[in-house]
């Protein structure tokens, strides 16, 4: 048995097969295993030191100040820096404090958010578990984060943590509503919960334009609405009331310090990617090229591109809007979220049944479907915004206490 | 019978967790070990093939009930409950009660066979697919009424919980200063 040559999209496929196929026979499927979670490790946390780098650069140059730029030419060795400093910290657990929970709650938060990568496609052939059910998995994972956040908050033994994971908690649970409906409309569509099959929906090409859901109205208003709620689970600013410094400190983690809190801070970012990642590969055609004749570029390379575009976009976003209110954040989510996903639902479920082409009129038909499903977005869009918006002054605000 | 190792880890997980739910003293601990549970028949379920029912195990129980009791002991109790008497009798009428339901469940499952069939390798596990058309074709009746009931009782919930309206003309005072 000989392996097939190399191709530059298959490379990591065909470097796993290697050390597969070079291993002795009853340590296969252990080999097999370990690659995969070692590089989906490896990767994810080397993208995590990236991105931080890339945040603070980012965000500091949007604020007008240099950000990190000491360590290294223009600061970029300042993620080694940290972890020397978080990795040679003392641990503090405060003396009242539920040590075992203490202890775990890092550990079942890191351990939840990398094992949503599972089902994650990052390249073509390169999902870890094929599951039937690879949307499910994810969200049936991703609930586990919730419990660690709590483990994290109450065993601290300190009010402000007690709050933060309150305060996380209700947003986590509001949120997962509208991200699960919104990934409802892509499953709908595909007729699979499974996260290759759904890519493999998308990588098809007509006039060398592929089928992202993206391009469709319920799948441009699905992605919208799917990133907005991605930001409120990830905790991620202008959602980042858990964690609120100027109110409670720093929410859920406060009493961590050293290796663990850098624990906490990892889990938030690779939660963070592995939502990105489910966006991609729900919404923006995962591994695929938008147009044919870029489809030579190898399949991880695409994948890896708009996860990068994506966490630009949400330290832009970080770095743009101001936090909200807490009870701005539960409107925001039960009026005006949940409607517009069940309406994107609605839409996705009319481009299923319209005809997308009718006879003898060429494009007519493809363009009428368009723009009824856009319309059944766009009207309870506008409805909605003037229904919430009426009655409500924008005025001067008086401040009474923060003089 | 054939027992495997991810079986007996699993079994052992769950059995420890359930042990631990009952026995020890603070009940944010209990809430806990019972999670630890819960995601061990779920993990079982898996383990079994059943993707669907260990899946939705995991994001029902894991992910909401168990918030909803760490929820509900956060915010009934306040601080440490004291050290309770290791036997009551409703203890002992709920073991009783539990060892009942336990040989009933015990019965049924020696007398209904299903111990002397060979087991049958070559039965599919029920892909998500058959699942959903099942749902939504045959079952979709059952399936909206159960929507409803739930609905009504979530919104059920909400009025209870609405704070009623007193007028309360010390505090419209201060607010219109």
């Amino acid at each position: 048995m000989t392996l097939p040559a190399p191709t530059a999209d298959q490379i990591w496929v065909w470097i796993k097969d290697w050390l597969v196929f070079h291993t002795p026979a009853p340590f296969q499927p252990l080999a097999s295993i370990l690659c995969i979670v070692a590089a989906i490790i490896v990767v994810f946390a080397s993208l995590f030191a990236l991105t931080v780098l890339l945040e603070r650069k980012g965000l500091g140059r949007m604020q007008n100040r240099y950000g990190p730029n000491r360590v290294g030419p223009f600061g970029i060795l300042q993620p080694i820096a940290d972890a020397v400093k978080s990795l040679t910290k003392e641990d503090i657990v405060p003396r009242s404090a539920d040590h075992v929970v203490h202890y775990l709650a890092p550990l079942v938060l890191v351990a939840a958010s990398f094992l949503a990568y599972a089902v994650l496609p990052i390249g073509r052939n390169m999902t870890a578990v094929n599951l039937d059910a690879g949307v499910l998995f994810f969200f049936a994972i991703g609930s586990a984060t919730e419990l660690a956040v709590f483990m994290a908050g109450w065993s601290s033994r300190n009010k402000y943590s007690l709050l933060g994971a309150m305060r996380a908690i209700a947003q986590m649970v509001s949120y997962e509503i509208p991200l699960i409906l919104s990934s409802i409309a892509v499953v709908m569509i595909a007729g699979t919960l499974s996260t290759s099959a759904i890519v493999d929906e998308q990588a098809r090409y007509t006039h060398g334009i592929a089928h992202w859901f993206v391009f469709t109205p319920w799948g441009l208003a699905g992605f919208i609405l799917f990133m907005i709620a991605a930001t409120a689970e990830t905790n991620r600013s202008p959602f980042d009331l858990p964690e609120g410094e100027s109110e409670i400190i720093a929410g859920y983690f406060i009493e961590y310090s050293g290796f663990k809190f850098a624990l906490f801070f990892l889990a938030e970012y690779i939660e963070m990617f592995a939502v990105s990642g489910l966006g991609i590969t729900l919404f923006l055609g995962g591994w695929s090229s938008p147009v044919s004749f870029l489809a030579w570029i190898p399949s991880w390379i695409w994948f890896f591109g708009k996860l990068l575009a994506l966490i630009c976009c949400f330290i832009w976003v970080r770095g743009t809007l101001p936090r909200l209110r807490m009870d701005q954040l539960m409107n925001f989510a039960w009026k005006f979220m949940l409607p517009m996903t069940l309406f994107v639902i609605l839409s996705a479920g009319v481009w299923r049944f319209l005809p997308a082409t009718i006879a003898g009129s060429g494009a007519l038909g493809a363009v009428v479907r368009w723009l009824v499903c856009a319309f059944i977005v766009l009207l309870p869009y506008v409805t909605l915004a003037r229904a919430l918006e009426s009655g409500r002054k924008i005025e001067k605000r008086e401040y009474r206490f923060a003089e | 019978m054939r027992t495997t190792l991810p079986f007996l880890i699993l079994a052992v997980l769950t059995l420890a967790g359930g042990v631990a739910a009952m026995t020890l003293r603070r009940l944010v601990h209990c809430a806990l070990c019972l999670t630890v549970a819960f995601a061990g028949l779920a993990a079982l379920y898996l383990n079994l093939g059943a993707e669907f029912a260990g899946l939705a195990q995991l994001l029902v129980y894991v992910g909401a009930i168990a918030i909803l009791i760490v929820f509900a002991i956060l915010l009934t109790r306040g601080g440490d409950d004291k050290a309770e008497p290791s036997f009551s009798p409703a203890g002992a009428a709920g073991v009783v009660l539990a060892a009942a339901v336990f040989a009933v469940l015990g019965w049924a499952i020696v007398t209904s066979g299903i111990l002397h069939q060979a087991a049958n390798p070559a039965a599919p596990p029920a892909p998500m697919r058959s699942i959903g058309l099942a749902l939504m074709q045959r079952y979709v009746l059952p399936l909206e009424v159960i929507a409803l009931m739930l609905t009504a009782a979530m919104i059920g919930a909400v009025i209870l919980a609405l704070r009623e309206k007193r007028p309360q003309p010390e505090q419209d005072q201060r607010s219109a200063q």
